[in-house]
């Protein structure tokens, strides 16, 4: 009896020691993958920091509105941001790797997920990026035109202008991402319609004489005062 | 009339120009059969059948009254006019005017008249007008603007003159004005002119001039608009090389400028059309400005400027709100173009009681030449830029109408030549800002 149990305790660890000895290699493939990816991911966020501000990447996300945004949530500025993600993307993506190294089934098919969401990652940060520029250059101009025609609350427009482009980038991004797609359409379809039904309603009932007067702005000569001259520029 | 055409083989240039041009077939056709000429006279007209009967009328009977040694081509760049002004201009006959006046040119005399386009671009007009001119090897060329009424044909002899016999490469126009017509070339464009460049030229957007067959080549070779870049204000980007190229530049006296009607939301393209190229060429041009200082009176034949002082009734409540509410407005706008120091002010102008509302010379220079070193950096979208001058444009409006409101010929001239000075001493200003590029 006393001898089944020595053999069976040996047994067992003899099988853990080779168990062990099977993936004590691959344990150091993976950490050695992590501290290799941290190095990788180190010089790249380096390199992307210097790079941005070489290109003045601060002062084009200060034209978008997204520094606003990042100063609010006492974030870093979008430059530092930006590096700072991409380190952990390219660690993270080391680690995985690593993981995968080591055999474990149900990870793999995580991993694999993983890469495959990547493409689509990148995609919804250049559309929300580039989203947010048009955002700004739509609503500034709109601002200075309205400003220019003498129209009644320009900032009010214009920031009519930019949450209707937001919201416009937002329900593609999360389209792009696949995050509860059918919740941000119906989502969308709402908020998009019901600001344009409301903005109708508001515009020709409410505002009857506001667009009438709009309208006689934009189509007809302005009315001067009688006797009014008027001054030329050149 | 048209035996030196005929005499003429194809030229060289004639048949790369017809290979490389944008010119159409019909309308190089009707030059190659006009051949080489003296003078040329271009219009750039739109819609403009009310006056140019008249204008034609005037150009020719100038011609056969001064020029009649010299075979002459009247060139009609027209942008889609849809009231019959090319057929007019083509359709007057230099026979109409022999009975009445007695005149008779020894060489030949043509009009011809091409669409360029369905909508009018002033851009694209000048630049077939001086193809024509290169095409044609004129020697002497004037271009009229068919918006006013009261051109006549000394008009045209006042601006040919002086390039035709005198060697001048550009004679610009000065005019007879109300002391309150063309505020943007008395608050900016001439000053801003005349402290960078060092030449005090009136009107550095002209819409009237001559300029000799040399320069126009040149221009034309510079090729300004192929980038784009020369869309607008292609009478300013003109003016800017012949000063850059240190050509011989005159003025001539006209005489009265009618008062064309614009609407004051005009104000936006007029500034596109002017200050955009004026700060677009700043970049090409430093090595010519940075290094001037003070300023040269130029040539001029006639007086150089004659102010009228009839009565006008000016809005000034509106210039007064609407420059508030810019200043208001914009303020997000200007935190990207503007010094701090600056935008403070303005603020605080912009809070004034109209009686005490006073925009400074001092003030508006930096302005100008902070909107113009934003401009060079594209701090933001750069016709945003332009745009947003606007508003502050009218606040010194406003202040220059209150300044001149009872002041006599000399007294608006002192005010002008005080802002310019202005301009002059704080140019070191706009160079240091422009040296210190972030």
């Amino acid at each position: 009896m006393k001898e089944m149990i020595i053999s069976e305790l040996s047994q067992a660890l003899h099988e853990l020691a080779r168990g062990f000895a099977h993936y004590l290699p691959r344990l150091i493939v993976m950490l050695i993958l992590a501290f290799a990816g941290w190095a990788v991911a180190y010089f790249v966020k380096v390199l992307l920091r210097s790079l941005l501000r070489l290109l003045r990447f601060d002062k084009l996300s200060e034209n978008t509105g997204a520094s606003q945004l990042l100063n609010k949530a006492a974030l870093p500025p979008a430059s530092e941001v930006l590096s700072r993600f991409v380190f952990w993307l390219v660690w993270l993506g080391f680690i995985l790797v690593g993981v995968s190294v080591l055999g474990i089934l149900g990870l793999q098919e995580q991993v694999a997920k993983f890469f495959f969401f990547l493409p689509r990652l990148f995609t919804a940060l250049f559309i929300l990026f580039f989203g947010l520029l048009a955002a700004g250059f739509f609503s500034r101009a709109a601002l200075l035109a309205a400003v220019n025609a003498n129209v009644p609350s320009p900032r009010m427009l214009s920031f009519a202008v930019r949450s209707i482009i937001i919201v416009f980038v937002l329900s593609i991004v999360f389209e792009e991402l696949g995050l509860a797609e059918q919740t941000m359409l119906v989502a969308f379809g709402i908020v998009f319609g019901a600001l344009m039904l409301g903005l109708a309603l508001a515009f020709g009932i409410g505002g009857r004489n506001l667009a009438q007067g709009f309208l006689e702005r934009r189509f007809l000569r302005p009315k001067k005062e009688e006797g009014e001259d008027e001054l030329s520029a050149l | 009339m048209s035996h030196d055409a005929l005499a003429l083989p194809p030229l060289r240039t004639e048949i790369k120009l017809a290979e490389e041009t944008f010119l159409t077939d019909d309308f190089l056709r009707q030059l190659i059969n006009v051949g080489e000429v003296d003078v040329l006279v271009g219009l750039a007209t739109h819609n403009n059948a009310k006056t140019i009967g008249a204008i034609v009328q005037s150009i020719q009977s100038c011609i056969l009254r001064s020029y009649t040694r010299d075979r002459v081509v009247i060139i009609n760049a027209d942008g889609g006019s849809r009231d019959g002004t090319p057929e007019l201009v083509t359709g007057i006959s230099i026979d109409d005017l022999r009975p009445l006046s007695n005149l008779h040119s020894l060489r030949t005399l043509h009009s011809i008249s091409t669409q360029y386009a369905n909508t009018p671009s002033s851009t694209a007009a000048l630049r077939t007008i001086l193809a024509a001119a290169e095409l044609l090897r004129a020697k002497a060329c004037v271009v009229m603007s068919p918006e006013s009424p009261s051109i006549d044909g000394e008009w045209i002899s006042k601006l040919l003159h002086p390039v035709r016999y005198d060697s001048f490469d550009l004679a610009t126009p000065t005019y007879r004005r109300h002391k309150f017509e063309g505020l943007l070339i008395t608050n900016l464009l001439y000053p801003m002119t005349r402290a960078l460049y060092g030449l005090r030229i009136r009107e550095p957007y002209m819409q009237d001039f001559g300029f000799s067959g040399r320069l126009g080549s040149e221009f034309l070779s510079q090729n300004a608009w192929a980038d784009g870049s020369g869309e607008d204000g292609i009478e300013l980007r003109l003016t800017l090389a012949a000063i850059t190229g240190k050509r011989r530049i005159c003025q001539s006296f006209l005489g009265q400028k009618e008062h064309v009607e614009r609407r004051s939301a005009d104000l936006v393209p007029a500034l596109r059309q002017t200050v955009g190229p004026m700060f677009a060429t700043l970049e090409s041009t430093f090595s010519t400005w940075s290094s001037v200082t003070g300023s040269q009176p130029v040539p001029t034949f006639g007086p150089e400027h004659e102010v009228s002082l009839g009565p006008l009734r000016v809005n000034r409540k509106r210039l007064r709100q609407m420059f508030s509410s810019g200043v208001a407005e914009l303020e997000t706008v200007f935190h990207s173009i503007l010094a701090p120091s600056t935008l403070v002010e303005l603020q605080r102008i912009a809070r004034l009681e109209e009686e005490d509302f006073v925009y400074p010379a001092e003030l508006w220079v930096k302005t100008v030449y902070e909107f113009a070193a934003s401009y060079q950096k594209s701090v933001i979208n750069r016709d945003h830029i332009i745009q947003a001058l606007a508003p502050l444009f009218r606040g010194r409006v406003l202040t220059f109408l209150t300044e001149n409101r009872n002041g006599t010929a000399e007294d608006v001239e002192n005010n002008i030549e005080g802002l310019c000075l202005e301009f002059e001493r704080l140019k070191p200003y706009l160079l240091q800002m422009w040296e210190t590029r972030e």
